[in-house]
This record gives structure tokens, sequence and C-alpha cells, in this order.
């Protein structure tokens, strides 16, 4: 006697546990091998899984197992070349010295494990223990959003938001309650009109008679009357806005492409805001990017432009904080947007006009951003301008600045700049 | 033209269809005289395949990470297509369950259907080491109480404590095994129920082990000392579960599921070679049955030769896909040559085998299934015939010796020592290191003895042992000693711990 089951529908992921606690014990020699990953990847693609290798011998389970050496006989099919009494040389190097039933497969590299992370584990892993400073504004937008959400009904409204249930329940009830009265008395009247006939025999003409039936026709009239559905029967739908807290934020990246920012530059530059956007991601339901570059002026620019386009020139970094500033004050109040500021520079800037940058950010834009990192890149040696945005880093505890030298520099950085920090 | 009543002659695969097959296969499993459990039948995905591939089978089991490993490493090969799925994941439980996958063709369901629910199926409920140690009712419900119970206890005392524990236990797995003792079905609520009363009444009976070490009859005492156990003990988990001072009662319970689930396991790891060649050679009989009987078609027949074949092959020694001697092959080719003895003995076969030859194959193949695992069923049964077939010689590979040895190849005067030495290949002593405790140093500072003895002069694997000697340690909670020995003589200490 046999039963068929179809359980191809059943839990799919029976083994994501398993994998879950996989995750969290190797999660240290993951971590090393994700940040690994990150620093090698360019910069388009750290938006996706990516293939982990961690060392067979964390992870293997050591069982009691017979090592080499001692004497053991072991059997082989296909003979066609030995016949009893043969000797030969002892392979080199192979497993169980030539020996066993469990010889490792031959040319499948057995010292590493490797496998799939999916692009939210490797995410996860990238980004876990960072956290995104400052993150007050999240619950006290003070000029929320709104969304738009089922109340109950009103007497009033537009002809689309009419709910037909409703609306007819409205006109049935009124119907009943100005009918009622009319119907009973006309069942009445019609009764003893039928009980005066019966007495007075065919007698039309009576006056009784007469009246009744007068009574009855009033009656049928007044109840004609009542119209099936009224203005005031309408019901319709009603719907409320309802205040909504403002998870928005804006990500300003501010970048220098004066002669001295070279191509390398750039790009690293521009795998920092990367790996900055992606954070902010996971933490934000909406985002705006805003690319400004400057050399002795600064511009508003597209993705394109921003990392690609090349210009030459002198540098002034005051004029793309002033522009920043501008944004900010036109489109982006900070009363309903987090805002994040990452600048990347060489460091080179117009001796000048340092002085001016601290005091821009000092007294304009640091109360509004919600945090402002400073990435140096390759610096041929700290400038006028570090110094200045030190004594900013001294007094403001929502300012960063590090320096970066190459790619691998990039992502401990970036985890420097956002580390948790325990309060 | 005869007119040709075929179950089915295209390749798709219906629910009416595996069913018509399996009533037929059922009858003619009848026929023969197979014994089965009911069969219960499950159609899944591929993705399910690979869970169940990675909890070794079972449809039930406890969350531990080495599950979560082996499902990745299934995964990945998979995915890059370097792997087929087995075609098939068969429960020794009551009733059968065996697990078909919905990509499979009709032809390959059929296959799988005779393979799994009447080859294998038949040989769980026959064969006497799976009768002995496994109880088929039992198992799907102690699944079920180990799973929730390990939950539990994560619950209660950690996720990183249950897993450190069950890490040392799962070390320990191969070592964990009665084998000479048979345990008792019990069904779910049973096993609560004990499982209870076990906890108070161990806790109760290791505190008073230790409390009777008398404190002021220390010299008197010694002469007379009596070492504990009295005998060695081969089960490790067992002896740990009952005698490990300090593990507190529900890590003695966990101790004693991976035992449990190990024994489980017992039986499956001795009898591959029987099993797989039973089943195969089953598939084989009952599949062609079909095709005299005009009940499948020439295509039928032959993508089913062409998947048997695949099964059964066996690269050469020398072949670059070589992985050892296919236990598929072996055992296949060692049921179709009984049968070929009992039906058609040549003088050879009368001369080896005069008991079965001639004799009723069916019975003969019977008890052949029933009372033997592979070692003793090789001894017994490996013919002259399937070694000149196969084409077997053995490699004498001797550390003393500089070069390797053909020891013997397949004529007249080798085939008693392959057979010989084919059947110690399966030998457990030969699988597995023979390591057992010896002795608790009771009176002094609790140390746990282990001693190995050497088997052919093979050392322990070196590498891995501190580690393995950390888990034991873990479990037992004092320090912990392995001394080895060879043929009898002195034990010397390999390595301690703790």
């Amino acid at each position: 006697m046999s039963h068929l089951v179809d359980r191809r529908l059943d839990g799919r992921n029976k083994s994501a546990t398993n994998r879950q606690r996989f995750l969290r014990r190797f999660k240290k020699q993951l971590k090393k091998a994700v940040a690994e990953a990150s620093a090698k990847r360019s910069i388009t693609d750290m938006d996706r899984g990516e293939q982990i290798t961690i060392p067979q011998d964390d992870i293997s389970e050591p069982v009691f197992s017979h090592g080499r050496g001692g004497k053991r006989e072991s059997i082989h099919p296909g003979n066609k070349e030995f016949i009893q009494g043969d000797r030969v040389a002892r392979p080199q190097g192979g497993a169980g010295s030539g020996g066993g039933g469990d010889a490792s497969n031959s040319g499948e590299g057995q010292d590493e494990f490797v496998f799939e992370l999916s692009r939210s584990e490797f995410l996860d892993l990238l980004f876990e223990d960072l956290e995104l400073p400052y993150l007050v504004k999240r619950q006290l937008a003070r000029d929320p959003e709104f969304k738009s959400i089922r109340a109950g009904f009103t007497n009033d409204g537009v002809p689309c938001n009419i709910n037909v249930v409703r609306s007819l329940q409205q006109s049935l009830a009124r119907r009943i309650a100005l009918k009622s009265g009319s119907q009973n008395r006309l069942r009445e009247a019609e009764l003893e009109l039928e009980a005066q006939l019966a007495v007075a025999g065919f007698e039309d003409e009576d006056d009784d008679v007469l009246t009744l039936r007068a009574e009855i026709d009033q009656l049928k009239a007044r109840i004609r009357a009542v119209p099936f559905i009224d203005t005031f029967d309408l019901r319709y739908n009603n719907r409320i806005l309802q205040p909504q807290p403002s998870t928005r934020a804006v990500m300003f990246c501010l970048m220098d492409v004066s002669g001295s920012m070279d191509q390398e530059r750039k790009d690293l530059a521009k795998r920092f805001f990367t790996l900055l956007y992606l954070f902010l991601q996971r933490n934000y339901e909406r985002i705006d990017v805003v690319f400004i570059r400057h050399h002795t002026v600064a511009y508003e620019v597209d993705e394109e432009e921003f990392f690609y386009a090349r210009e030459t020139g002198g540098t002034v970094v005051s004029s793309a904080l002033h522009l920043m500033r501008d944004i900010v004050r036109e489109r982006y109040p900070s009363s309903n947007w987090n805002i994040y500021a990452a600048q990347a520079s060489d460091g080179d800037n117009w001796r000048d006009d340092c002085r001016g940058c601290r005091d821009v950010l000092v007294s304009d834009l640091m109360p509004l951003v919600q945090y402002f990192s400073y990435v140096e890149i390759k610096p041929l040696r700290h400038q006028l301008l570090w110094h200045e945005y030190q004594k900013i880093a001294d007094t403001f505890s929502n300012f960063a600045m590090q320096q970066i030298d190459s790619g691998a520099d990039i992502y401990p950085v970036f985890r420097e700049l956002f580390k948790r920090v325990d309060a | 033209m005869t007119v040709k009543n075929y179950i089915s002659t295209s390749s798709e695969w219906t629910f009416p269809l595996l069913m018509e097959y399996d009533e037929i296969f059922g009858k003619i499993a009848a026929e023969y005289g197979l014994d089965t459990y009911p069969n219960q039948i499950e159609v899944i995905t591929a993705e399910q395949m690979m869970d169940a591939y990675a909890s070794s089978g079972m449809p039930i089991g406890y969350h531990h990470w080495s599950y979560g490993k082996h499902f990745m490493n299934i995964e990945k090969t998979y995915r890059r297509g370097r792997m087929g799925l087995a075609f098939e994941i068969v429960i020794n439980s009551n009733p059968c369950i065996a697990y078909l996958m919905e990509e499979n063709t009709m032809a390959m369901q059929a296959l799988v259907i005779a393979h799994a629910c009447y080859g294998h199926n038949s040989f769980f409920k026959g064969n006497y080491m799976f009768r002995t140690w496994t109880s088929a009712d039992a198992i799907i419900d102690y699944l079920l109480f180990a799973k929730n119970y390990i939950r539990s206890c994560e619950e209660r005392f950690g996720t990183d404590e249950v897993e450190r524990l069950l890490d040392s236990c799962h070390t320990l797995m191969n070592q964990g095994v009665d084998r000479y003792k048979r345990p008792a079905p019990l069904s779910l609520g049973e096993e609560e129920q004990q499982q209870r009363d076990r906890a108070e009444y161990l806790q109760s009976q290791v505190n008073e082990l230790w409390r009777t070490v008398p404190q002021g009859f220390r010299d008197d005492e010694e002469s007379v000392e009596k070492r504990f156990p009295s005998e060695s003990q081969e089960n490790l988990l067992y002896f740990i579960e009952k005698h490990a001072p300090l593990l507190e009662p529900w890590q003695r319970e966990i101790v004693r599921i991976v035992r449990k689930i190990a024994q489980y396991f017992y039986p499956q790891r001795q009898t591959k070679v029987m099993n797989e060649g039973w089943a195969c050679f089953w598939h084989y009989t009952l599949v062609n049955e079909l095709y005299e009987r005009d009940l499948i078609d020439d295509g039928f027949m032959l993508e089913f030769l062409q998947s048997h074949t695949n099964v059964l092959s066996q690269p050469g020694f020398d072949s670059p896909f070589y992985s050892g001697l296919n236990p598929y092959t072996l055992g296949y080719h060692m049921m179709i040559d009984i049968r070929r003895i009992c039906e058609n003995p040549t003088a050879e076969d009368r001369y080896w085998f005069p008991n079965i030859a001639g004799s009723d194959w069916k019975k003969t193949l019977d008890f052949a299934m029933r009372n033997f695992k592979d070692e003793s069923f090789i001894a017994q049964f490996l013919s002259p015939k399937v070694i000149r077939d196969l084409k077997l010689f053995s490699v004498l590979d001797d550390d003393q010796s500089e070069e390797l040895e053909i020891s013997a190849i397949h004529n007249e005067q080798g085939y008693r020592r392959l057979r010989a030495a084919l059947a110690d290949q399966y030998n457990l002593h030969s699988l597995e290191p023979n390591v057992q405790v010896y002795s608790v140093d009771t009176r002094g500072d609790r140390s746990l003895t282990l001693r190995h003895n050497q088997y052919q002069r093979r050392p322990l694997q070196d590498d891995t042992l501190p580690e393995m000697m950390r888990h034991v340690h873990r479990l037992w909670g004092f320090p912990v000693r392995l001394e080895t020995s060879h043929d009898g003589e002195e034990y010397e200490l390999t390595a301690d711990c703790g």
C-alpha cells in the first residue's frame, strides 16, 4: 500500500536556519573576507553578493581517523598491467599513499571552503557595527509627510467616493421611516372599507365609503411621494491625512576636480562616495544625492559629469561649501531632511581660502548637517586646509576627517568614520 | 502487429502515472517475494532535495551550523552544474519515505520507485543490522523529539552553549555507537517521559558516584583499587552521558540524542555495498520485468539503461575520475552473480559455492540480504567471476618497505587473498580507529584515559588530534589522556588535554 504526497509547495528553505547558524559562527572569518573583497571590488558593483573563501581548517569537523602509515592492503579495479609480486614506487603526496577508498577527488582543491554570500548578507557584514551618527531627526520631523488613510464615512464628498452600500442602507431606513405610518393607516382604511361594503351590500354612494375611498387615495399618493433615494441618504468614503515621520536623507558629494586631482584620486573618491551611498540606503527610505564639483568655481552636476568630466585649474574649496549652503537653504530645509555631506579633496587649496572654508562650515553648515565627513586623498603632505578642518573636528562631534592613501584604505577609513560610538 | 498496452509513452510524469507504476512494481515485487514497509512517496523540488541532502536525509533535523555548511557546499556545486543531485533519497522509517525530484522524467521516476520503494525499502525491513539497531517505527518521532528538545535547550541555555556541546558530540559520533546491545523502540510520549525521569535519576547517580570516594582510607584502599570502568567501553558518548561528572542533565540528554542518531546511521555505514547492490539489482529486475510484459516501450527502456549504467560506472584505478571502488557497482555485480550461480552454475561455482550453486536464487538472495553486512557479505559471496569482471587487484602499502607491492590480482592464486582483503577493507576496524575508554582516575584528578589499539600499525590522524582531545575534554570536564598500543605492546601516551 503506497501513499503519494506532493511536497513541492512545502517550505523551501528548511536549511535557511542552518545557513544563518553557519554565517553566525564564522562571522569573524567572513568579515575579514568581506573587507578584503570590498577593497578589491570595482566602484560600480559594491551592491551585489560575493563569493567568499574561508580556510577549510577553520571549519573542519575533526573525527578520530587513521593517518598515514602502518600497513594497509587496498583493492582497486581495472587492472590491466600488474601481476602478483610487482613492485611500484610509492606515489608522492597522494592522499593515504594510494590506498583506501577514501582518496580525495583529485583536481579539486580541498583546502578552502568557497561559497556565495547573497547581496544582503554581504552588505550586512560590510556595514556591521557601523551606525549613522546623530539620527535624531528621524523621530521629530517638524513638517512631516502625510499619508492618506481610510477613516470611516462622511456625509459629503465627491461623487467618486460614494459608498453605495452605505447610501442604500440610509435610503432603505428613510423609506421605512417615512412610509410606515401611512402604510399602517392604509391597511386599516382598506379593512374598514371592506367591512362597510360587506354590511351595506352594494351601496357605493354612502358618505362613509366615499370618505374612506378619498383617504385611501390620499394615503397611496403620500406613499408614492417618498423618493427612492434622496441627497441626504448619500454617504461617502472618508480619508484623512496622517502624518508620517520623515526618513528622507540628502547626501552631498563634494569633490575637488582641480588639476591636482588625477583620475586615480577621483576613483578613490568615487569608491568612498559609493560606500556612503549604500550605507545611507540601508537607513533611509529615500535618498537624494547632490553632486557638487569645484575648482575655483563650484557647480552642481549630474553623476556622470561629476566623476568623469575633466577640468583643470586652481582650487577654491569654499566655493563648493557656499554652493552647498545655498542648495540646502533652497531645496532641503534641514527641518525635514537628514543632511549628510562627504567631501573629498587632495587637500591642496588656495591658502587664503582655508580660513573662509572654516568660517562657512562653522557658522552655516555644521548646524544644518547630521554629519560631515572629509577625506583627504593621497595628499603629498597635510596643508593648511587639513589643519583648519582639524580645529572644526575638535569643536564639532559630527565632523570627521580621515586620510586615504590607496584603495585598500577606503573600507577601513569608512569604518573608522562611521563606527558605532558607545554612549 | 500486436497491440501494446504501454503504461506511458511520454517522458512527462503525472501523479496518476506514478501511482500506476508504483502499483505494478508493488505487484511484481510481491511476486518475487519482496517484503516491504508501506511506502510514502513524496514529490519534491530540487531545492528541497538539497535541504534533504544537507541533513543526511533526515526529514526533521535539529539546527546546527555544520548542516548549513553541507547545504552551502551542495548548493554551490549544484548551481555550477558540477554535480547532479542523487535521484533519490530514502529514509529508513515505517512507512518508508522516498523522495522523488520533480525534474526527473517518467522513466527516472519509475526507476527511483523501483530502486528506493522496493529495493532499499525491503533491505531496511529485512537486513539484520537494521532490524537490530534501528526502529523504523520510532525514528520520525524521535527526530521530532530531538529537534524540539534541542530548540528548548537553546532557548533556555543559549545557542552558543548548545552549539559548542553539539560540536563536541559530533566529533565523537563514530565512537558513540553500541555494537552489541539493542535499544528498544519508544514512542514520542514515552521518550519524553523517560527523558525527564532519566535526567533526575542520572544527576543523583552521578553525584553519588563522586560522593562515595572515601576520604580517610586512601592508603588502605589503593592496594585493592579497582579500575573504573571495569571493562573497556567502546561507546564513548554513552560513557560520557552516564559518567561525565560535570554535565548538566540537559547536556546529558543532548549527548544522548547525538548518540541515538549515530546509532541510527550505524547500519547504513556498514551495509553500503549490500544496500545499494540490492536496490540496483531490484530496479534492474523489476524494470526488465515491465519490459518483458510489454508495459514500457523501447524509449523508456533505453533511458532507463542509460541511467542504470551511469550509476554503475566504475572508472579504472588509473582514470582521473577514479575515487575508489563504486559500492553500487560492486554490490550490483555480486547480487547479479549470486543469481547466476544459482541459475547457471559452472564447475568453478560448484567448487567455490557448493551450497548455493543450483539453489533457488530468490531464497539465496533473500538469505544473503537478511543475514550479512558488507564485510561478511563479501567474505562469503565474492566470486572469482566478479573479481575477474572488475579486474580487481590489491596493493600492499607497508610503511616499512620502500615500495608498494601488488599482492594479488585476478588469478587463481589471488582470489582468496583478494576476497579477504576486500572484506577487511569494509571492516569497521579498518575504517575507523579503535578508540575506547580505558579508565577513570576516580581517586585522583578524575582524569579519563582513552586507549587506541592500533590496527595494522595505523596511527591516528595527528593534525586533528589536539582538536579532538579538546572536544573530549570539554565533555568530560577533567583531564583526558590518550594512549596508543600496537599489537598488545606497552601503551604510550600519544596526546593529552587539560
